[in-house]
């Protein structure tokens, strides 16, 4: 049997990972993959609770639900103006896009 | 009952266990020697579709097809696989070699996964999961993957606009297909692909003929096949997703194509023609599977009719369709037959039966005369004059001199 | 170690390191592919703790269509340049101390809840999850309205997307 504590620090990694990822990447669409990752994290973490805390109520299911749906507007969104500011500007570096630093 | 398989498949498991393993090595041997009866029976069936349709279309096109090698030209198949294994495995240059040799394993491969949810007799079935639709969809969809990685791997800007094409198509008949298939999980009140045949008494084609068709129409357009084939039209961009590849990894992708029209057969007879069902099935099971697959070559053998008639679409055209036609009619479909069985929840099988049969040629008659309405409207606009131009004006125009008295 | 324990480890030491690969890989395609990979392997995950709808919705939403819309982004805001440009800004050793620090305090945290350790119970067979979560999105004492709220959502979003990228001429 699998104790709770693997699947939470399996989460809390995926989590960091992509904390990495948001943080660390100069292409636009490359931090966008680490949003999804920890989306993705955030999930595994309400339906590991779901499963081990209280499997005959429905409720981390239907948030989990909820979240699978924020992502794919939001990517869907963010991509959209990605395209946007490539055609304005060329690029999507994050470090090229910076017209309005200080 | 006289069920042979089941009889083989708890011998074996009697022997395993008597040997000495675990429950659950002997489930994890059984499930693996399952895995392979089943894809060894739908890859050989593969290879009688590759002769099939050779001498189906020649019968078409009012000649002969195969007839050399061996008789009827059945021998035919494997002269092709033996070609296409003796010939030169080539990659292209600036090819992303990991992925333009995975792309192919990946097309076939999701094709023989939805073989694991179709069942083939009420006892047989790959694996009974309870969301065996939405297993099909997800399958599917990664389907779509292994195009655009054949498409991008090749390093070739005429596969990448195929790949494009592809995927634009696929993705968007993917949503009526889904709605679609929504319809007999309404009916069956289950997602399980064995339990919606167990439920059909009467078959869905009667109690919804129009998603049928629409399951239909759909399902030609996933497979890319005539009038849905500008994925691999020779005269536009020269063959589409895989035109760098040559020898087996093409023959990989054609013989995925042929087998998916196949599985798309068997859907639409498990879903809608009722599957394993047939006179005696319930006594000798194994009656089942002779059942199943007649109805599938019954349904292939339509797909390919349409495709030896048709002349293709325009890709303008085909996504027009699908989003201006398919789409609505597919969300009145499944609205109308769930507010009809909530009316009709009380009634017999018949009267149910005949209660949706009625909804859905109402739907039927109401988009012809939409449909009739538009093109009269289209007709009489294309239909009256337009201004067009008059020689004897401008020939008479020209002697005169311009009237300058106005501009002062 | 049973079967399931030493699949679990197998399963999760692939996704993590398909996301190591996604947050390092210069290459935005392959980055992209690898992102297919960890999503599923979540989609694995979800099978394994009774969750097999989600799997199903979790493949065909995240692999079906943001994965694939990923890759058409990546193909059409791609700039063919001489000088390979490097995959990480200037921050990268800053993120890389946030990100392990994060990790070590959430895993030094939950350590110190006292059901850390708890064992999955078996789900009374009478239960149907596919069932519940059918009733519960849609009836009006449970989540209807965060249900319509969602679809409202979305709808603005493929209204917002269409507009933000219409080229306009």
């Amino acid at each position: 049997m699998i104790p709770i504590s693997w699947y939470l620090i399996f989460a809390a990694a995926l989590f960091c990972i992509g904390l990495f990822g948001v943080l660390a990447r100069r292409n636009a669409i490359a931090i966008l993959m680490g949003i999804e990752l920890m989306l993705n994290a955030v999930n595994v973490n309400l339906i590991a609770f779901w499963r081990y805390a209280t499997p005959e109520k429905i409720n981390g299911q239907v948030f989990a639900v909820i979240v699978f749906a924020v992502a794919a507007a939001e990517v869907a969104v963010g991509l959209a103006i990605f395209i946007s500011v490539y055609r304005r500007r060329g690029t999507v570096s994050t470090d090229e896009i910076d017209l309005l630093k200080w | 009952m006289f069920d042979p398989i089941t009889e083989i498949g708890n011998w074996f498991e009697g022997v395993l266990a008597n040997l000495g393993l675990s429950p659950g090595s002997v489930t994890i041997i059984l499930a693996v020697l399952g895995v392979l009866i089943v894809v060894s029976f739908v890859l050989i069936i593969d290879i009688v579709l590759v002769w099939l349709e050779r001498k189906v279309v020649a019968r078409f096109q009012d000649r002969l097809g195969p007839n050399r090698v061996g008789p009827f030209g059945l021998i035919q198949p494997i002269a092709d696989i033996v070609k296409l294994l003796i010939k030169e495995d080539t990659t292209p240059f600036g090819a992303d070699r990991i992925i333009y040799n995975l792309a192919p394993i990946l097309a076939l491969a999701t094709v023989l996964l939805i073989w694991s949810v179709i069942p083939f007799a009420p006892t047989l079935v790959g694996s009974e999961i309870n969301v065996g639709i939405l297993f099909i969809v997800a399958v599917g969809a990664i389907g779509t993957l292994a195009i655009l990685m054949a498409g991008w791997a090749s390093n070739n800007k005429y596969a990448l606009l195929g790949a494009f094409r592809t995927v634009a198509q696929v993705i968007s008949y993917e949503v009526p297909m889904l709605i679609a298939l929504l319809v007999p999980v309404l009916l069956a009140r289950t997602m399980s692909v064995q339990g919606i045949v167990k439920e059909q008494e009467i078959w869905y084609v009667f109690l919804a003929p129009v998603s049928a068709l629409i399951l239909f129409l759909t399902g030609i357009a996933e497979i890319g096949r005539t009038p849905f084939d500008l994925l691999e039209a020779e005269s536009e961009i020269v063959a589409g997703f895989h035109i760098e590849y040559s020898g087996m990894k093409f023959g990989l992708f054609y013989a995925g194509e042929l087998l998916h029209a196949l599985t798309i057969g068997a859907l639409f007879s498990t879903l809608f023609l009722g599957g394993w069902r047939g006179p005696f099935v319930e006594q000798v099971p194994i009656l089942g599977v002779v059942y199943l697959f007649f109805k599938a070559f019954l349904v292939y053998f339509v797909i390919m009719w349409i495709r030896y008639s048709l002349p293709r679409i325009r890709i303008d055209h085909m996504l027009n369709l699908n989003w201006k036609f398919l789409t609505p009619l597919a969300l009145v479909v499944l609205i109308a037959t769930a507010v009809m069985d909530k009316i009709l929840i009380n009634a017999s099988t018949r009267g149910y039966a005949i209660g949706m049969l009625i909804v859905n040629i109402v739907i039927i008659l109401l988009t012809l005369v939409i449909l009739h309405t538009y093109a009269d409207t289209k007709r009489e606009r294309v239909g009256e004059l337009r201004p067009t131009a008059n020689p004897d004006a401008a020939i008479s125009s020209r002697d005169k001199t311009p009237d300058v008295s106005t501009l002062v | 170690m049973t079967f399931i324990q030493l699949f679990f480890i197998f399963i999760a030491a692939a996704t993590l390191g398909a996301a190591l690969l996604v947050v390092t890989t210069r290459n935005l395609i392959h980055a992209a592919l690898w992102l297919i990979v960890s999503l599923f392997g979540v989609a694995v995950f979800y099978v394994i703790l009774n969750a097999g709808f989600l799997a199903m919705v979790q493949v065909v939403i995240y692999i079906g269509a943001i994965a694939i819309l990923m890759i058409f982004a990546i193909m059409l805001t791609r700039k063919v340049s001489k000088v390979p440009k490097p995959a990480f800004n200037s921050n990268w050793i800053w993120a890389l101390l946030i990100a392990v620090v994060m990790f070590g305090s959430m895993t030094w945290i939950l350590n110190m809840w006292p059901q850390f350790e708890a064992i999955p119970t078996a789900i009374a067979p009478s239960i149907d999850p596919l069932r519940l979560l059918g009733v519960a999105l849609v009836s009006p004492e449970a989540y209807v309205l965060p249900f319509e709220l969602a679809s409202l959502l979305l709808l603005a979003a493929l209204v917002g997307a269409i507009v933000v990228a219409w080229e306009s001429r």
